[in-house]
C-alpha cells in the first residue's frame, strides 16, 4: 500500500514543483490539435481536450503532461496506427475514447502505449476495436485505473491483450474492465505488482496471464468466460486473493491455471461453475485455503510433478468432481476441508469427521484414462464402483485423504 | 380403452401400494426440504433417487398388477372391447397412478417450499418430467414382460433382470468397452450407447442440469454439439418418447395374437 | 329377442377347430354346431379341450386354424359380438379397491343393451355389499357379485365355464333357478362341469371331448341308451372305457 501512497506523492509533488499552465484543445481553439496542443505546452502542463473526434494518426506524449479529456473526446486511429504514445514520466492521461487500433503482424500496435517511463497515471478511458489496448514497456511506479478495453477477438492470433505489461516493475492496475481480446490482463517479466478489482469477460485465451513474474498480487478481480480465467507460469510468489473466477467452460478451460510456479497463496477465492476449478501442473509449496469451489467438472486437477501443496479449510459443494490427482505426488495434504459428499460422521460432535474422506473417486480416475466415458456421471454403475474404491483404494492415490474433514462449511 | 383406463385407475389410485409409494416420496422430500432447507441441494438428491427408484418401482409394479389382475382380464376378455383397449387401458392405468403418486409426493412438498418462480423451477420440471418418462417407459416394459411369460417367477424374474441390466449392467458393459476401445474414437458410440438406454438418457438430461461445467469439458466436436446445444435435449426428449412408444407397441402385438 | 331369431341362424358354429398349445395338440379338427335353445353340458377329462373351445368362442383362444362364427359371423378380429354372449369365468377376481356399485358400472360401461342388475341384486341379497370393496368380500360373495355381472344381461348364449365351483348350497340353489329361467327364455347355454349331477338335472345334450376330438354328441337319453347305463356319470366312464379297449 505504502508505494502508492508513495506514486501518487510523487505524482502530485510533480505537478506542484513547477509553475503549470493549462491549455485547451476543441475545434475552435488556439490549439485545434492535440499534437498541437502537446507541441505547445511546457512540462507540468495540463492540456484538456474537449469532446470531439480527432483523427491524428499517432500522438506523442514526450513531455510530462497530464491529458485530460473532457466529454469523452474520441482518438481515432482509422485502423492505422497505434494511437497514443506516452513516452515521458509523469504523464497523467484520463478521460478518452481511443478506438480503431489497426491489427498488425510486423508491430504490435496499441490504444495507449507507455514505453521507458514511470510515476504515469491511466485513467477512465475507454479503448476501442484496439489490436492491443494498454501496452507497458519498461515502465515503473504508475497506475492504470478504470480503463474499459473492449474488443471483438476472435482468435488468439489475429488479437492483441487488452493490457500488456513487459518488464514493468511496481504497477498498480485497478478496477479495470477489459472485454474480447486475447488476454485480459498480460503480465511479463513483471515484479512486485498488484492487480485489483478489475474485471475480465470473454477474453478468447486469459482473463489474466503472468509469465515470468515474481511478488505479484492480484485480488479481488471477477475472471468470467474466458478461454481460461487466470494463467500463473513461471512464476515465484504469486498472491491470489478474493477473487472471483465463473464459468470458464471449454476443453482446455480452467478457471486457474497453475503452471510451473512456487510459493504461491492462493486464498478466499470463489471458483463457480467452471470446468476445471484450478488446473495445477509442477506448481510447489502452494497453499490452497479458504477458498470456494462451487459445481465446478472438476475442482481442482493436481497434475504430476506438484509438491508440497497443502490445501486446507476449502469448501467443495457440489463439483461433479472435487479431485483429481494424476500421480501419486509426495507430500501434499489435504486436510481439513468441507466436502459436501463427504458420507461421514462426527460421533465426538467436534465438527471434524470421525472417519477420512477420499476426495479423489476412482471415477475420476477412469475419465482421466477414457473422456469418454462421463457419459455415465452420476450411474448407479459408476456409483457402485466409487464406493467399492472408497472402501478398499486400488487405482486412487492413497495418500489423497482428508483426515480430518469439516462437518460444516467453513467459513 | 379410456373406460379401461379409467376403472383401473380407480381402483389402482385407491391401492395402499400407490399411497405408500406417494407416500414414501412425500415424507422423503419433506424430510430433504426440512433438513436442508434448500431446494436446489433437495432437487440434486432426487435427481438421484428418481433414476434409481422410479424404473424399479415402476417394474415391479407393472408386473405385480398384470398378474394380480389376470383373472379379472380374463372377464374383460369376455366382454365387447377389443383386446387392445384393456391392455394398453391397465398400462396407462399404471403408469398414470405411478406418475401421480410421484408428482403429488414430489410436488406437494416442493410447492410447499415456493419451488414455483424459483429459480429451480426449471430443474424441478426437469426432474417431474424424467420421473414421469421412467414410470411410463417401465411399467411398459414390465407389461410386455409380464404378457409375454404365462409363469409369475420368470416373468417378475425377467422384468427385475431388465430393469437391472438398464440401471447397472448395461453402464457396466459399455464403461468396459470404452476403457478396451480406448484407441478408437468412442465419441459416437458412447452417445449413440447412452442414448439406447433410458435410463442413461435421462441421467444425461439431467447431466445437461447439473454438470454441463463438466460436460463441457469435452474434446469432441460431437459431443460438444450434442451436450451444448438445444439438440442434445430435442433429440433425448424424442428419443424417451420412443422409448415409451417401443413397449407400448410391443403391448399391442403381443396382446393381439396372446391366448388367454 | 323374439324366440324365432334364434332358430333362424346357428347361434354358433364351430368348423374344423385346431389348436395347439407348443407341442399339445388339444383340438384336432373340432366341428360342433349349436342350432336349438336348451343347455348343453361340455363334458370331458381334463386336458380335454373343454377350456379351450369355450375360450376360442368367447375369442380368448385364437385358433390355429378353422372358422368360429356367432350367429352366422366370423368372430376372428371381432369384439362386439360378445354383446351377445354372457360368460361366467371359474375363478371370480376382481380389482381390489373398486366398490362393488363401481364394478357393475364398469361392466355396463363396457356392454350395450339394457342390464338386470338390480332384481339380480335382489335376488342373491347383495344391497348391502354395494359400496363395499371387492378385496373385502368374502368368496362366495364375490361369486354372487360375478353371477351378477354374468346374468344381468338378456343375451342370447351363455357360457358358464365350472358354474358351481366354490358355491354354498343356497347359492348353487339360486343358481339353478337363474339356469332355469334362462333357458326357458329359449336360450342357448354351455356348461362345463365335472359334475355329472349337475348334467343329469340341467343339461339337454352332452358334448363329450376326449383329445380333442368330439367323442360323443347327443341327447341325455342317447347318451344312456347307447352306453346302457342308468346315469351320466356310469355312461361316461363307459365311454371311457369302451376307447380305452
Amino acid at each position: 500500500m505504502f508505494r502508492w501512497i508513495f506514486i501518487s506523492t510523487l505524482l502530485l509533488a510533480g505537478q506542484a514543483v513547477f509553475p503549470a499552465n493549462t491549455l485547451r484543445v476543441c475545434k475552435s481553439c488556439p490549439a485545434n490539435s492535440i499534437r498541437e496542443a502537446i507541441r505547445l505546452a511546457s512540462p507540468c502542463d495540463t492540456i484538456f481536450v474537449e469532446s470531439g473526434t480527432y483523427k491524428e494518426g499517432n500522438i506523442l506524449i514526450d513531455k510530462e503532461l497530464t491529458l485530460i479529456g473532457r466529454g469523452q473526446p474520441v482518438l481515432d486511429g482509422e485502423g492505422k496506427t497505434e494511437i497514443v504514445t506516452i513516452a515521458s514520466n509523469h504523464v497523467h492521461f484520463e478521460g478518452f475514447v481511443i478506438k480503431n487500433v489497426g491489427t498488425s503482424y510486423s508491430q504490435d500496435r496499441a490504444g495507449i502505449r507507455v514505453k521507458e517511463a514511470t510515476e504515469f497515471y491511466v485513467k477512465g478511458n475507454r479503448v476501442e476495436n484496439a489490436f492491443f489496448g494498454i501496452y507497458l514497456q519498461k515502465s515503473k511506479n504508475g497506475i492504470i485505473e478504470g480503463n474499459e478495453v473492449v474488443g471483438e477477438a476472435k482468435d488468439e492470433v489475429s488479437s492483441g491483450n487488452a493490457i500488456h505489461l513487459w518488464y514493468c516493475d511496481n504497477v498498480l492496475i485497478i478496477n479495470n474492465k477489459t472485454i474480447g481480446h486475447r488476454d485480459g490482463i498480460y503480465l511479463e517479466f513483471v515484479n512486485f505488482s498488484t492487480v485489483q478489482g478489475n474485471y475480465s469477460e470473454r477474453n478468447v485465451r486469459y482473463g489474466l496471464h503472468f509469465m515470468f513474474s515474481n511478488d505479484d498480487i492480484y485480488r479481488g478481480n471477477t475472471f468470467h468466460d474466458n478461454g481460461a480465467g487466470v494463467a500463473v507460469m513461471y512464476s515465484k510468489r504469486i498472491g491470489m486473493f478474493s477473487n472471483h473466477f465463473e464459468e470458464n467452460w471449454g476443453p482446455a478451460a480452467y478457471g486457474l491455471l497453475l503452471k510451473e510456479i512456487h510459493d504461491g497463496q492462493i486464498e478466499g477465492n470463489t471458483f463457480q461453475e467452471n470446468t476445471v476449478g484450478i488446473f495445477a501442473e509442477t506448481s510447489n509449496r502452494i497453499v490452497y485455503t479458504k477458498n470456494q469451489f462451487i459445481q465446478n467438472g472438476w475442482a481442482l486437477k493436481i497434475s504430476g510433478g506438484c509438491q508440497q501443496n497443502n490445501l486446507t479449510a476449502n469448501n467443495f459443494i457440489g463439483n461433479s468432481f472435487d479431485l483429481a490427482v494424476h500421480s501419486a505426488g509426495t507430500d501434499n495434504k489435504f486436510d481439513g476441508n468441507f466436502w459436501s459428499d463427504y458420507a461421514g460422521y462426527d460421533l465426538d460432535k467436534n465438527g471434524i469427521g470421525d472417519v477420512p474422506h477420499r476426495p479423489m473417486k476412482l471415477f475420476s480416475y477412469v475419465v482421466s484414462k477414457t473422456p469418454e466415458s462421463l457419459v455415465l456421471l452420476r450411474s448407479l454403475f459408476v456409483d457402485i464402483l466409487n464406493f467399492s474404491e472408497k472402501v478398499s483404494p486400488i487405482f486412487t492415490p492413497e495418500n489423497v485423504v482428508d483426515n480430518q474433514p469439516l462437518l460444516a462449511e467453513s467459513t | 380403452m379410456l373406460k379401461i383406463l379409467k376403472y383401473s385407475f380407480y381402483d389402482l389410485i385407491r391401492s395402499r401400494w400407490t399411497y405408500s409409494y406417494g407416500g414414501f416420496y412425500l415424507l422423503f422430500t419433506l424430510s430433504l426440504l426440512w433438513l436442508s432447507n434448500d431446494l436446489s441441494k433437495v432437487v440434486i438428491s432426487l435427481m438421484n433417487v428418481v433414476l434409481l427408484l422410479c424404473p424399479l418401482i415402476a417394474t415391479m409394479f407393472g408386473v405385480m398388477y398384470y398378474y394380480n389382475s389376470r383373472e379379472f382380464t380374463e372377464l374383460l376378455l369376455a366382454q365387447p372391447v377389443r383386446r387392445t383397449s384393456i391392455f394398453l387401458g391397465q398400462y396407462l392405468g399404471v403408469a398414470g397412478s405411478l406418475s401421480a403418486s410421484w408428482i403429488i409426493g414430489v410436488g406437494v412438498p416442493f410447492a410447499l417450499y415456493g419451488v414455483f418462480g424459483s429459480e429451480q423451477a426449471g430443474n424441478f420440471a426437469m426432474l417431474l418430467f424424467v420421473g414421469v418418462v421412467l414410470s411410463f417407459v417401465f411399467s411398459a416394459m414390465a407389461f410386455f414382460i409380464a404378457l409375454k411369460n404365462e409363469n409369475r417367477i420368470k416373468g417378475f424374474g425377467l422384468a427385475i433382470l431388465a430393469w437391472l441390466f438398464f440401471a447397472v449392467i448395461y453402464d457396466g458393459l459399455l464403461l468396459l468397452s470404452l476403457s478396451m476401445l480406448t484407441e478408437y474414437p468412442l465419441e459416437k458410440f458412447s452417445l449413440i450407447a447412452s442414448v439406447m438406454n433410458p435410463i442413461d438418457l435421462s441421467r444425461i438430461l439431467i447431466l445437461l442440469k447439473l454438470d454441463v461445467s463438466a460436460l463441457m469439458g469435452f474434446t469432441g466436436a460431437v459431443f460438444r454439439k450434442f451436450l451444448g446445444t438445444g439438440l442434445g435435449m430435442g433429440v433425448a426428449f424424442a428419443v424417451l418418447l420412443l422409448w415409451v412408444v417401443g413397449p407400448v407397441m410391443g403391448i399391442r402385438r403381443v396382446a393381439v395374437k396372446k391366448d388367454f | 329377442m323374439p324366440h324365432d331369431t334364434f332358430l333362424i341362424e346357428e347361434m354358433i358354429s364351430i368348423h374344423h377347430l385346431h389348436k395347439a398349445f407348443g407341442k399339445n395338440h388339444v383340438l384336432n379338427g373340432v366341428d360342433l354346431t349349436f342350432d336349438q335353445p336348451g343347455i348343453v353340458a361340455v363334458l370331458g377329462p381334463n386336458g380335454s379341450g373343454k377350456t379351450t373351445i369355450i375360450k376360442s368362442i368367447l375369442g380368448m383362444v385364437l385358433p390355429d386354424e378353422g372358422i368360429i362364427k356367432v350367429q352366422g359371423e366370423d368372430i376372428k378380429g371381432k369384439w362386439l359380438y360378445r354383446n351377445q354372449i354372457a360368460y361366467l369365468p371359474q375363478i371370480a377376481r376382481f380389482p381390489e379397491n373398486l366398490t362393488v356399485a363401481e364394478l357393475l358400472r364398469m361392466v355396463k360401461d363396457l356392454n350395450t343393451g339394457t342390464a338386470h342388475d338390480s332384481e339380480l341384486i335382489e335376488h342373491f341379497g347383495l344391497h348391502d355389499f354395494l359400496d363395499k370393496r371387492l378385496g373385502n368380500l368374502s368368496g362366495g360373495t364375490r361369486q354372487k357379485v360375478n353371477l351378477v355381472l354374468t346374468f344381468m344381461y338378456d343375451s342370447p348364449i351363455i357360457i358358464l365355464d365350472e358354474p358351481t365351483a366354490g358355491l354354498d348350497p343356497i347359492s348353487l340353489v339360486r343358481l339353478k333357478e337363474l339356469i332355469n329361467q334362462q333357458r326357458m327364455k329359449g336360450k342357448t347355454i354351455l356348461i362345463t362341469t365335472h359334475v355329472m349331477g349337475l348334467v343329469e338335472e340341467l343339461a339337454d345334450e352332452v358334448v363329450f371331448l376326449l383329445e380333442g376330438h368330439i367323442h360323443f354328441r347327443g341327447s341325455l337319453q342317447l347318451l344312456k341308451s347307447q352306453t346302457g347305463e342308468g346315469n351320466v356319470e356310469k355312461a361316461i366312464a363307459s365311454l371311457l372305457e369302451r376307447r380305452d379297449s
